[in-house]
C-alpha cells in the first residue's frame, strides 16, 4: 500500500497528490473491496442462497406441499403467538427503562443499563436452563405447580417466559441513547404548557422516538422469533404443540426431510430480509434518530 | 409520589418530569421477576451443591475441553471478524460501489436469521458433499464437523457486532485529522496505522469483545456444523444440553455457572473498555 | 394525531393477539392425546396415528388428535418425569417407564401387565449398519474392536436403543467366551473406545453416521438401519446382521395419572390396544418393526427380517436388575466408558 504513495505530500501542492494522500491507491482500494465481498459473498450471501436453493431442490409444488403440513402450520401458529406475547411485554419495559434511564439521574443507572444488557451475554442455553431450574420438578416451586396443573415447561408459558429472557434488552437498548441524545426539554415544555405526565408522553415523547421504537420493535422481533437455543431447552419438542419454527426446521432436518426442513428456513429467512429491508428503509428516511441508537 | 421520593433521600437528582416512580418500578420488577430471580436461581442452584462438589463437576476433564472449544473457537472467529469487519466497515465508509447499500444492510442478517437456518445452511455449505465443502475435500480439508466449522459459524453471527460498533466511528474520523498527518509527512500506511487505527481501538476492541461473548454463548449455528465430538468439537452449551438430557442436573449447572460467571467479567471488560474510550478518545464505542 | 394512530395500532395488535390465543383454545376443543415416544418411532407413528384418528372417528364420531414427541428414550422420560403431559408413553425399553412409575407415581408399578406381550406391541433388535460394500470387512461384533474401526452408537445415558446396544454386544461377548461377564466387560470397554462420539438418541447417531460421514458401523435398531437403507438409498449403506444380538422389547404404557386429569383415559387405552390390532401390527411390520402377531403383517414385510440368535434381557436379570447395575450413576457404564482417550 505504502509504495503507491511517491512523496511526502508536503512537498507537492498539487490537489491531486493531496487525494492521494487521504485515500489509497486504486489497486489498494480494489483488494479491499474485494476482500469486503468475497467475504461478504462466503460468508453472508451463500448460506442464504443455499437456504432457498435447497427448498426448492425438488421444484416449487414440493416446496408448498411440505408448507401446508399441519405440523408446519401449527409451529408457525406457535412462533407468532410468542412473538405476539413477548415483543409487547419488552416493549412496555423497554419504555418504562428508557423513560426511567434517559429522562433522570440517579444513583446505580449504570448499574442499572448493565443489568439490562444482561440477557445480550447470557447463552441462549443458559437462558432456557435458569427456566428449567426453577419450573423443573426439582425445584421448589415444581411440585406446587404439578400439584395445582400449571403447566410451565414443555408448554407455550415457558417458551414465552424463555424468549421474553432472551429479548428483554432489545427495546431498551434501541431508546436510551436515542432519548438521551433528546434530553428533557420538550417534556419540560409541555409540562409548563400545562400537560398531565401521560399526556406529555403520549403526545410529546411518543412521537419523538416511534421510529426509534419502531426500530427496537423490529429487531426484537427477529430474534423472539427465530430464537432457538433458549426455546429448545424448555420446549419439549412435542409436534404440532410446542414446536416453533425453529425446532420444526431442526426436527425435519434431523428426520433427513432436509426439502422440508429448509422449506421453513425460508420462511424465517424472508422474515428475515423483510426484518432488514424495513430496517435499511427506517435509517435511511429516520437516520437522525436511530443514529443514536446505532452508536451504542 | 416524585416529591416524597426527592425529599426522603437524594437517590436521584430533582426534575420536573414526572413518572420516574412507576417507570423504574416496572423497569425493576419486570428485571428482578424476568432477569435476576432466574439468574441468581442458577447460582442458588450451583452453591447448593457445596464447593467441593461444583469444583470436580466444573473440572471434569469433558467439562474444561468443551470450555476450552467454546473460548477457543470463539476467541479465533473474533479476530477474523476483527480483521474483515474493519475492512468491511472501511469499505462501506470510504468506498462507493455498486451493491454498497445492498451489502450493508447485508451486514445485519446474521443478526436477523434465526441461528437454527444459519446452522442448516452451513452445514449445507461446508459439508464434504456441499457446495464449498466439496471443493475443498480433494485438498484435505475438512470443515463442517470440526473446529473450524465452529469458528464458520461463529464468524457468521459475530461479524455485526464488529463491523456495527466500528462503522460509526470511523463515520465521525475527521479528515482534517489524515490530512494533516499526510501534511506532516506521512505516508498514507502510516496515516492508517498510526493515526486512524489507534482511535479506533476503543471500537475494536468493543466490537471484538461483543462478538467473542456472543460467540462463546452460541447455540443454535454451532451444534448443526460442529459434529459435537466429545474432547474435539463439543461446545460447552451443546455439553449444558447434553446434561440436561441425561438429567444430570448438577453438572449442567456447573457448566452453566461458570459460563454464567464469565459471560459477567466479559460484561465488566466491555463496560471497562467503553468508560476508559469515553476518557481518552471522547466517545463511547 | 400519531398517539391515536399509534393507540389504534396497539388495539389491533392486541386483537389479533386474543385471536391467536382464541384460535389455540380452538384447537384444544377436540380430543388431543400426547404421546410421548423415542427417536426412530416418527415414522411408525406418523402412519399409525392417521390410521388411528380415522379408526377413532368411524367408531365414535369424534374427532382425536396425536400428538407425538421424540427424543433420546431416557431423555423422554425425564421430561415426562418433569412434567411433560403425557397420556402415553411408546419407549424403548421397560427400565424407563419404570422410571416414570416410580419418580411420579403415575404409572402403577404393575404396568407391564396391562397389555399383551408384557405390554409390547412389537419387538426389534440390534444390527450393523456398515458403509455400501462394507470396506472394512465387518461380519461380526469381534470386528468392531479391529484397530482402525470407529463405531457410532449414542449415549446409553439417554438413549434406549443405545442400552440395548449396550446389551447386544455384551452378550455376544459372555457367549463367545463361554460364559464369562469379566471378559464380556473387557469387550465392552474396547469396544468403547472406539466410539469417536454419543449422541443422545438413535436418530443423533443415524445422522452422525449417514449425514456428517463419521464412523465405520452403526450399531442401529434394525428398523432404523432398514429405514436409513430406504430414505438414504441402498447405494450408500448397507446392512450386516451380527451372529447374536438381543430381543429389544419397546413397551408401551398409559400414563394413568395424566389421562385420569385429562379425562383421555378412554381414548389413549383404545389408542395402545389399537397397536395390537391387526391393522396397528401391520404399519409396525411395515416400518420394520418385528410384530407381535406376524400373522397378522403382510408376508413380504415379515420375509425382510433376518434370522439371529436373540439373547433376552431376562438373561441380564431383566431390567430392574439390569439398569442399575449397567447404567446407574456409577455402574458399569460410567466405569468403561472415558470419552475420547
Amino acid at each position: 500500500m505504502a509504495h503507491d504513495i511517491p512523496d511526502p505530500a508536503g512537498h507537492h501542492g498539487t490537489s491531486e497528490m493531496v487525494r492521494t494522500a487521504t485515500s489509497e491507491s486504486r489497486l489498494a482500494r480494489y483488494v479491499l473491496i474485494g476482500l469486503a465481498l468475497c467475504f461478504m459473498g462466503l460468508f453472508v450471501l451463500m448460506p442464504l442462497a443455499a437456504v432457498f436453493t435447497e427448498a426448492m431442490r425438488n421444484g416449487p409444488g414440493e416446496f408448498l406441499t411440505v408448507l401446508s403440513d399441519p405440523e408446519t402450520f401449527s409451529a408457525i401458529r406457535l412462533t407468532l403467538l410468542v412473538a405476539v406475547i413477548a415483543v409487547p411485554l419488552n416493549v412496555v419495559f423497554g419504555v418504562a427503562a428508557a423513560w426511567a434511564i434517559a429522562k433522570f439521574e440517579f444513583k446505580g443507572k449504570a448499574f442499572l443499563t448493565t443489568l439490562i444488557d444482561l440477557p445480550f451475554s447470557v447463552s441462549p442455553v443458559i437462558s432456557g436452563l435458569v427456566f428449567i431450574l426453577l419450573f423443573g420438578s426439582h425445584s421448589l416451586l415444581g411440585p406446587w405447580l404439578q400439584g395445582n396443573g400449571i403447566q410451565i415447561l414443555f408448554a407455550v408459558p415457558g417458551i414465552v417466559l424463555a424468549t421474553v429472557f432472551v429479548t428483554f434488552p432489545f427495546v431498551a437498548r434501541e431508546l436510551i441513547p436515542l432519548m438521551q441524545e433528546q434530553g428533557t426539554s420538550d417534556e419540560e415544555a409541555a409540562l409548563s404548557l400545562g400537560a398531565s405526565g401521560w399526556q406529555t408522553f403520549w403526545y410529546v415523547t411518543l412521537p419523538n422516538i416511534k421510529w426509534g421504537l419502531l426500530y427496537g420493535v423490529l429487531l426484537c422481533n427477529a430474534r423472539a422469533m427465530g430464537e432457538f437455543g433458549a426455546v429448545s431447552v424448555v420446549s419439549g419438542h412435542i409436534r404440532g404443540l410446542t414446536n416453533t419454527m425453529p425446532l420444526q426446521v431442526e426436527i425435519l432436518y434431523n428426520e433427513y426431510n432436509f426439502v422440508a426442513a429448509f422449506a421453513v428456513a425460508t420462511l424465517l429467512a424472508l422474515l428475515a430480509l423483510v426484518t432488514l429491508v424495513l430496517k435499511s428503509l427506517l435509517e435511511m428516511k429516520f437516520s437522525e434518530q436511530i443514529a443514536a441508537s446505532r452508536r451504542h | 409520589m416524585t416529591a416524597s421520593t426527592r425529599k426522603r433521600w437524594q437517590f436521584r437528582q430533582p426534575s420536573v418530569i414526572p413518572g420516574f416512580g412507576l417507570a423504574l418500578g416496572v423497569t425493576l420488577s419486570w428485571l428482578i421477576l424476568i432477569i435476576l430471580i432466574p439468574l441468581s436461581g442458577l447460582l442458588w442452584r450451583s452453591s447448593a451443591l457445596g464447593w467441593s462438589t461444583f469444583w470436580t463437576l466444573a473440572t471434569d476433564e469433558r467439562t474444561i475441553n468443551a470450555l476450552r472449544i467454546s473460548f477457543g473457537t470463539a476467541f479465533a472467529a473474533a479476530l477474523v471478524n476483527v480483521v474483515f469487519g474493519v475492512i468491511l466497515a472501511w469499505v462501506l465508509v470510504r468506498y462507493s460501489f455498486p451493491g454498497k447499500r445492498i451489502i450493508d444492510a447485508m451486514v445485519d442478517l446474521p443478526f436477523a436469521l434465526p441461528t437454527a437456518v444459519a446452522g442448516i445452511a452451513l452445514t449445507t455449505l461446508y459439508a464434504p458433499n456441499g457446495w464449498i465443502g466439496s471443493l475443498l475435500t480433494p485438498l484435505g480439508i475438512k470443515i463442517a464437523f470440526t473446529p473450524i466449522g465452529i469458528v464458520i459459524a461463529l464468524v457468521f453471527v459475530g461479524l455485526p457486532f464488529v463491523v456495527r460498533t466500528v462503522q460509526p466511528i470511523m463515520e465521525e474520523i475527521d479528515k482534517e485529522v489524515e490530512e494533516a498527518a499526510a501534511t506532516l509527512g506521512a505516508n498514507r500506511f502510516q496515516t492508517i496505522s498510526r493515526v486512524l487505527l489507534p482511535g479506533l481501538t476503543p471500537a475494536v476492541l468493543t466490537g471484538f469483545a461483543l462478538a467473542f461473548a456472543r460467540g462463546v454463548g452460541e447455540y443454535g449455528s454451532v451444534i448443526f456444523i460442529a459434529g459435537n465430538l466429545p474432547y474435539v468439537s463439543e461446545i460447552a452449551p451443546l455439553l449444558i444440553v447434553i446434561r440436561l438430557e441425561e438429567f444430570n442436573y448438577p453438572a449442567a449447572t456447573a457448566i452453566a455457572a461458570v459460563m454464567l460467571v464469565i459471560s459477567f467479567a466479559m460484561l465488566l471488560v466491555i463496560n471497562l473498555i467503553q468508560a476508559w474510550s469515553r476518557r481518552r478518545y471522547g466517545y463511547g464505542a | 394525531m400519531h398517539a391515536k394512530r399509534l393507540t389504534r395500532f396497539i388495539t389491533v395488535a392486541l386483537l389479533a393477539s386474543s385471536i391467536q390465543v382464541g384460535g389455540l383454545g380452538f384447537a384444544f376443543a377436540d380430543t388431543t392425546i400426547l404421546n410421548v415416544s423415542y427417536d426412530p418411532t416418527r415414522e411408525l407413528y406418523k402412519d399409525f396415528n392417521a390410521a388411528f384418528a380415522e379408526k377413532w372417528k368411524t367408531d365414535t364420531g369424534e374427532t382425536v388428535t396425536i400428538q407425538t414427541s421424540h427424543g433420546g428414550s431416557g431423555k423422554q422420560a425425564r421430561s415426562v418425569i418433569d412434567g411433560l403431559d403425557a397420556d402415553v408413553v411408546t419407549l424403548a425399553l421397560e427400565a424407563d417407564i419404570d422410571a416414570i412409575a416410580a419418580n411420579t407415581g403415575k404409572i402403577p408399578a404393575d404396568w407391564k401387565s396391562k397389555f399383551e406381550n408384557n405390554s409390547a406391541p412389537y419387538t426389534s433388535t440390534i444390527v450393523f449398519l456398515v458403509r455400501k460394500g462394507n470396506p472394512k470387512g465387518i461380519k461380526d461384533w469381534g470386528d468392531l474392536v479391529k484397530d482402525d474401526i470407529q463405531v457410532i452408537t449414542p449415549n446409553p445415558k439417554t438413549s434406549g436403543g443405545a442400552r440395548w446396544n449396550f446389551l447386544a454386544a455384551w452378550a455376544w461377548a459372555r457367549q463367545a467366551n463361554g460364559g464369562d461377564d469379566t471378559k464380556a466387560q473387557e469387550y465392552v470397554a474396547s469396544l468403547f473406545k472406539h466410539v469417536p462420539v454419543l449422541d443422545t438418541g438413535a436418530r443423533g447417531a443415524t445422522t452422525t453416521f449417514v449425514q456428517r460421514g463419521l464412523g465405520d458401523v452403526l450399531l442401529a435398531w434394525e428398523n432404523e438401519a432398514y429405514l436409513s437403507l430406504e430414505e438414504l438409498g441402498p447405494d450408500s449403506f448397507e446392512i450386516v446382521t451380527p451372529s447374536v444380538s438381543i430381543k429389544a422389547e419397546p413397551p408401551v404404557a398409559l400414563v394413568d395419572g395424566n389421562v385420569d386429569a385429562k379425562g383421555t383415559r378412554k381414548v389413549a387405552e383404545a389408542y395402545l390396544q389399537y397397536l395390537y390390532s391387526d391393522v396397528g401390527q401391520k404399519i409396525a411390520a411395515k416400518h420394520y418393526y418385528r410384530p407381535f402377531k406376524p400373522e397378522a403383517a403382510a408376508p413380504e414385510d415379515i420375509a425382510r427380517f433376518a434370522d439371529v440368535k436373540l439373547s433376552t434381557i431376562d438373561e441380564f436379570g431383566g431390567w430392574k436388575e439390569a439398569q442399575p447395575k449397567f447404567f446407574g450413576d456409577g455402574g458399569l457404564f460410567d466405569q468403561i466408558y472415558k470419552p475420547g482417550q
